[in-house]
C-alpha cells in the first residue's frame, strides 16, 4: 500500500532482519527467510528481496532468500462487530454501518516467522539477482 | 495444516511445520528450486517483529525524555511542505515561553538547521546521508545517538524535524510522545488516500500554505473528507507558516501535549 518511486527504506529493514537471523541460525547455514509483511505496511515485497541480496552479500547468509506472505488488513468495527477487509482502497470506516469508530485486526504484521536451514544451492543465482556492479549501483540510489 | 507439493521429479512431500498454521503462500515452488538442500524438518520458527530492535530504542529514548519531563513531537511531511518555515515561527513565538530542542533530520546538508539557528533553541543535527545508501527517515537509533547532544534537563519541549518523505518515517517509533505532520494544500487533496499509514500515523495534521487557497483550485473539503477515512482521529489546525495564521493554535497543542507529559 504505497507509491512507486519512493526513496526506499527497506535496506535497513533488511539490517534488522539479518540481526533477527543471524541470532536464530546460531551458526547454521540459512536457505529461505519467511517473512509476513502486511497489507499496511509499506513495504514492497520485491524491493526487499533486491535489497536482502545487497545486505546478505558478503555474509554468511549470501545466497539466502526472502520469502514474502502478504496478510490482507482487516478491521473490526467497535459499534457492530461487521468484520471486513479492507481493501485496496484505504477507508477505515465500517462497510456496513458506516462508524468510524473500527479497529485494525491484521494488516500491520512484519515479522520473521521462520527460517529454513541448509545451505542454499550450490553457485545458484537467486530470482532477480542482477550482477554485482548494477546492484552496487543501486545501493547508491 | 501442511503444505504438500510435489517436485517435478516425482518426488513429494509436506510441510507440517510451519508455525502461522492454516494459511497459503503467495509462491510457487519452480523446478529445481530447492534442490541442494533439505527441506522439511530443518525449518526454524522465529516469530520476532522486525521492528523490536528498533522499538525497543524508541522506548529506551521516550524513557529517556520523560526522567527530564521534556516532551517530544516528531514532525513530519513531504519535502517543501513547510516544516522548516513552521518551525521558525513556532521558535519565534515560543522562545521565551519554553526551552525547545530540535533535532533535524536532513539527509545531506545542515541547510535547515541553519535556517533555525539563532532562536535560542538547542540543536541536534542528524545527516542520514552515511548510512548505506543515505536514509530516508529517522530511526530511534539515530535519535537516541542525537539525545547526548541536548541537554534534555534544560529543555521542555523537542520537535524532532523527520527527513521529507511520506512514506518511510511513519513506520519508526522514534520514541515522540505524539507525531504531527505538516502538509501543503499544494500536494493535493488525494494524498490522505495515497499514504495512508503516514496520515494514519497523525496524531495532528497541520494544513499548511492555507494563504494560497484563492489561488489553487484546491478542495479541502474533499481533502478533509479523505482525511477523515483514513484517521477519523486525527485533530486538524489549519496553519500559514508564511503568514502566521494558526500558528498560535499549533503552539497551543504543543503545550497540551507537554501538560500531558508532566
Amino acid at each position: 500500500m504505497r507509491a512507486g518511486g519512493d526513496p526506499v527504506h527497506e535496506l535497513s529493514l533488511c539490517g534488522a532482519i539479518a540481526n533477527i537471523v543471524t541470532r536464530h541460525a546460531a551458526g547454521r547455514p540459512v536457505s529461505v527467510i519467511h517473512v509476513q509483511v502486511g497489507q499496511l505496511r509499506q513495504v514492497v515485497p520485491d524491493t526487499l528481496v533486491f535489497c536482502w541480496e545487497l545486505v546478505s552479500d558478503g555474509t554468511p547468509l549470501a545466497g539466502s532468500r526472502i520469502d514474502v506472505e502478504g496478510v490482507p488488513a482487516r478491521m473490526r468495527c467497535r459499534a457492530c462487530g461487521h468484520v471486513a477487509e479492507v481493501g485496496d482502497l484505504p477507508v477505515f470506516a465500517c462497510r456496513d454501518c458506516g462508524s468510524i469508530d473500527a479497529e485494525v485486526i491484521s494488516g500491520e504484521e512484519f515479522m520473521v516467522t521462520s527460517l529454513d536451514l541448509g545451505a542454499a544451492p550450490d553457485g545458484a543465482v537467486p530470482d532477480g539477482a542482477v550482477p554485482d556492479g548494477e546492484a552496487n549501483e543501486g545501493a547508491s540510489t | 495444516m501442511g503444505r504438500f507439493h510435489r517436485h517435478d521429479d516425482g518426488t513429494a512431500h509436506s510441510h507440517d511445520d510451519h508455525p502461522a498454521g492454516d494459511h497459503s503462500h503467495g509462491h510457487s515452488h519452480g523446478p529445481g528450486d530447492h534442490s541442494g538442500y533439505q527441506t522439511g524438518p530443518d525449518r526454524v520458527e522465529v516469530l520476532e517483529r522486525i521492528f523490536d530492535e528498533n522499538d525497543k530504542t524508541a522506548a529506551a529514548n521516550r524513557g529517556s525524555f520523560a526522567a527530564s519531563g521534556v516532551c517530544a513531537v516528531n514532525l513530519m511531511s513531504s519535502p517543501g511542505a513547510g516544516k522548516t518555515t513552521l518551525l521558525r515561527e513556532t521558535l519565534q513565538r515560543m522562545a521565551g515561553e519554553l526551552r525547545i530542542g530540535i533535532i533535524e533530520g536532513d539527509i545531506e546538508t545542515s541547510l535547515d538547521a541553519d535556517r533555525l539557528a539563532g532562536f535560542g533553541a538547542q540543536i541536534a543535527l542528524i545527516n542520514t546521508g552515511n548510512g548505506f545508501g543515505g536514509e530516508c527517515h529517522l530511526d530511534a537509533p539515530m535519535v537516541g545517538s542525537a539525545l547526548p547532544r541536548l541537554a534534555l534537563s534544560d529543555l521542555d519541549l523537542v520537535l524532532i524535524e523527520n527527513v521529507g518523505n511520506l512514506v518511510c518515517p511513519a513506520e519508526f517509533d522514534v520514541g515522540e510522545h505524539a507525531r504531527a505532520m505538516v502538509y501543503a494544500i499544494t500536494e493535493g487533496e488525494e494524498k490522505p488516500l495515497k499514504y495512508p499509514v503516514m496520515f494514519r500515523s497523525c496524531d495532528l495534521v497541520l494544513v499548511n500554505k492555507m494563504d494560497l487557497l484563492p489561488y489553487l483550485g484546491f478542495d479541502l473539503d474533499g481533502f478533509l473528507a479523505n482525511l477523515r477515512a483514513v484517521n477519523p482521529a486525527a485533530a486538524v489546525i489549519q496553519v500559514s507558516a508564511r503568514t502566521g495564521e494558526g500558528v498560535d493554535a499549533w503552539c497551543g497543542w504543543l503545550r497540551a501535549r507537554l501538560a500531558e507529559v508532566r
